[in-house]
């Protein structure tokens, strides 16, 4: 395996990796203010103890997410050195804001969140969640602004020595391209966190233990779910797809699996791009549909592959192709069964309906499978370009770095990362087996002994 | 040289971010290493953990924002210094991943095999990255072997000698190494006397005498030697004599934390081991500026303000949210610090 190769999976891991974690802490920080303003409101303590039961398991989570995410900075420099030499200028403003604006504000309040409660009374401690909550949502802000440079270049000029510099501080941050990103990459993080939640109060509901809290969550996820996944189609999901049509043409007939140009361009839904005879096996689609999304008009010319040279096709097309059409197909589900939940729910018959629960249930995995999906499509999307149309991907990694000891801390990370895994499924495991009723005593507990620090 | 204000700004900028990492992080990488011989039943380790709990993420954000900055404003010196120290730098996420990982998974489960296994893991990675960090300073003291290009890579060690054959690990970084691990050891010690109570804070206080006789002599050994392995910095404080500030600063901060910690006024001592960590970061800047990473081999290639910062648009845009910023930092950093800090931590 060549040097270049190595880096790219090393990136591609770590971030893979990586993101399992901040998905579910960003769309949790908002279900946690929700919880905390209507403990506010109501002055009901069970909206308390789900806070402090959802505050546990964010905590496990943000610890994962803080570990695995100090190293896709560092890997900037480490790995992708010429890139990072040729673009700190411009991206180099968007990461450090994240640094002073994100990472302070949310560890310090996350900090105040988990161990002040009793010291900070109910509307310091709701501040202080809020607070949270806007220090992940700006951090995603950030990194989304990051990368969309990267997919959408804009306010940067090109230096004699090669260099980007940046012309223009807003046009870097009022980027067009991040702020659907953003939204798109926000509601997939609520869709997350929302059905993670429903997913693990219906496991109660069905081992009927911890009824009062299981309605809660069925309740609250479906409700923020099916928000969140509506919005993800539209308009979110929409405008990105046209975004890439107009800025990245070439990714959008490789995603569609469109390898020739076509008026009237069907939306395929299923089939396998076979890269030889340049088609699509088995094919089912529905006719003009994607000519319609795209343009707005039903015979409208979509460019198909052989619009474009190959050198700019993306370099995997097969990987592009499925990681949209899962991402796509997955985010359709999510609408479908939880329209259906949410329907009962107003009917106030889902609580008695076992096959729909466990369907909730056992959907829990497929939003991280979605939102996984949805970076490779982005991230495989850009290639051959590690800046869209400015620099190529093969040019912008670390040549000092050899392909022996990159593969050597790929291996690292694998191994550390797969125990990493374990360990925190297992402290999932135990959290979700206390549940909420034990956040509760516990904070009682703490109450009394008059120390909230040492609790832990 | 070209004149370069702002490029040098940013220079103190990046200096203090890291300065802020060592003195913020550096007290709960120091009560890591200490916890161990200072805390020895189950609750003296959950007093001195609480006293480093709500924090230490906190802390750790230094790096990452001092990371974010050196990128942003010397990208240059960001990509050639990340490559070349690419194995060390590699570590050394692995050890703030189980570092980490250890402070935070550690109460989670009550066990006999649970809490010693995180226990030592804790103690260990906060060594090692107290080791490291003293290497790499070491090494941006000593300077790498940059060419024109400005890249160079470096292997882990060679054979411990000076440049331009060794690798990170050479006889004067393993000094500084040491220099590092004993500073942060009288560091977080200081910090378990001020924050705990009754027998920890006593064997806290017994830890940081014993380390304290340790960093003043390699400390004293530094002053002699550094001189020699980078001559550049005799020159910036002959020609620049009011740079001397930075370390008559180390040398009070010193002797504060001896006489104030004897005297036992543990705030006191502790502030005094931040003024030494501050005073020893900025002199070395001070005396390798204008170079962020000289070259060791050919000292014009060296990766200095007027040679590896971004260009002057971006880096005036960013005084202007770096300062209101930062300012919001201050705040925080000062409410979750009174908030954790309203009485000794029980056990």
């Amino acid at each position: 395996m060549d040097a270049l190769t190595v880096h790219r999976l090393h990136f591609a891991f770590t971030a893979v990796f990586h993101y399992l974690f901040p998905q579910l802490t960003m769309g949790l920080a908002l279900l946690l203010v929700i919880l905390k303003t209507q403990a506010l409101r109501t002055g009901k303590e069970c909206y308390n103890h789900a806070a402090r039961f959802w505050g546990r398991i964010f905590g496990i989570n943000f610890a994962m997410g803080v570990v695995t995410g100090i190293p896709m900075e560092f890997q900037f420099g480490t790995n992708w050195a010429l890139f990072s030499r040729a673009s700190g200028g411009v991206i180099g403003q968007t990461l450090a804001m994240e640094g002073v604006f994100s990472f302070f504000l949310e560890s310090s309040f996350l900090g105040a969140f988990l161990f002040g409660e009793r010291r900070l009374g109910p509307r310091l401690h709701w501040l202080s969640a809020f607070l949270v909550f806007l220090g992940a949502w700006l951090s995603g802000f950030f990194i989304i602004a990051t990368n969309a440079w990267m997919q959408h270049p804009v306010g940067y000029q090109l230096l004699p020595d090669g260099r980007f510099a940046l012309a223009s501080f807003w046009a870097l941050l009022l980027n067009q391209w991040a702020w659907w990103q953003y939204m798109h990459t926000m509601t997939a993080s609520v869709v997350t966190a929302s059905v993670v939640m429903a997913a693990l109060g219906a496991f109660y509901l069905l081992t009927r233990q911890h009824l009062e809290y299981g309605r809660m969550f069925v309740a609250m996820g479906v409700t923020a779910g099916l928000i969140a996944s509506c919005i993800l189609i539209f308009p979110t999901g929409d405008v990105q797809g046209r975004n890439i049509a107009y800025d990245q043409p070439a990714t959008l007939a490789a995603m569609e699996g469109l390898f020739t140009n076509e008026r009237g361009a069907p939306l395929m839904l299923v089939g396998q791009p076979n890269m030889s005879e340049k088609k699509l096996d088995n094919p089912i689609y529905l006719p003009r549909l994607l000519s319609f999304l795209t343009y707005r008009r039903w015979k409208a010319e979509v460019k198909g592959l052989d619009a474009f040279p190959e050198d700019r096709w993306p370099d995997n097309i097969p990987l592009l192709y499925f990681a949209y059409h899962i991402m796509a197909g997955l985010g359709t589900i999510f609408v479908a069964v939880l329209a259906l939940a949410a329907y009962m729910l107003w009917r106030g018959r889902l609580y008695d309906t076992p096959l729909l629960l466990w369907a909730l249930m056992l959907l829990a995995p497929f939003p991280y499978i979605a939102t996984t999906a949805g970076w490779l499509t982005a991230e495989v999307g850009r290639q051959p370009w590690v800046v869209y149309g400015l620099m190529r991907t093969a040019v912008g990694s670390s040549v000092e770095v050899s392909a022996g000891n990159a593969m050597f801390t790929l291996i690292g990370f694998a191994g550390m990362y797969s125990l990493l895994a374990v360990l925190f499924l297992f402290l999932l495991y135990l959290e979700v087996q206390r549940g909420p009723e034990a956040a509760a005593e516990e904070h009682g507990a703490a109450n009394g002994s008059g120390s909230a620090l040492a609790a832990d | 040289m070209k004149e370069a204000h702002t490029e040098t700004l940013w220079f103190c900028l990046v200096a203090i971010m890291f300065a802020g990492y060592a003195v913020f992080d550096g007290f709960d990488l120091g009560a890591g290493i200490v916890h161990l011989f200072v805390a020895r039943t189950e609750a003296e380790r959950r007093s001195v953990l609480a006293s480093v709990g709500p924090v230490w993420d906190g802390n750790e954000v230094w790096l990452v924002a001092g990371g974010g900055i050196l990128f942003f404003a010397f990208p240059v010196v960001y990509a050639s210094g990340f490559q070349g120290f690419y194995l060390p730098l590699i570590i050394v996420l692995w050890l703030l991943i189980l570092r980490g990982i250890a402070i935070e998974f550690r109460n989670k489960v009550s066990s006999l095999v649970w809490y010693p296994l995180w226990d030592v893991v804790f103690a260990g990675a906060s060594a090692l990255l107290a080791i490291f960090f003293g290497a790499a300073i070491g090494n941006v003291v000593r300077g790498v072997p940059l060419d024109r290009s400005g890249f160079f890579f470096l292997p882990l060690w060679a054979n411990l000698r000076l440049m331009p054959t060794a690798g990170i690990l050479d006889w004067f970084t393993i000094i500084v190494a040491l220099g590092s691990l004993a500073a942060l050891t009288v560091h977080g010690a200081l910090w378990v006397a001020m924050k705990t109570a009754g027998a920890v804070a006593a064997r806290a206080h017994k830890a940081a005498e014993v380390a304290w006789w340790a960093a003043l002599v390699i400390t004293a050994l530094l002053v002699i030697i550094v001189p020699l392995v980078q001559p550049h910095l005799g020159h910036r404080f002959r020609d620049a004599p009011w740079g001397f500030v930075f370390p008559l600063a180390a040398a009070t901060g010193m002797f504060g934390m001896k006489l104030l910690s004897s005297a036992g006024r543990a705030t006191g001592a502790f502030l005094a081991s931040c003024l030494y960590i501050v005073g020893m970061l900025t002199s070395a800047a001070f005396g390798l500026y204008p170079y962020l990473l000289p070259s060791s081999t050919d000292p014009a290639a060296g990766l200095a303000v007027y040679n590896s910062a971004a260009a002057t648009y971006g880096l005036t845009v960013g005084l202007y949210w770096f300062i209101p910023g930062m300012a919001l930092v201050a705040v925080y950093f000062v409410f979750v610090y009174r908030l954790s800090a309203e009485e000794k931590i029980p056990h």
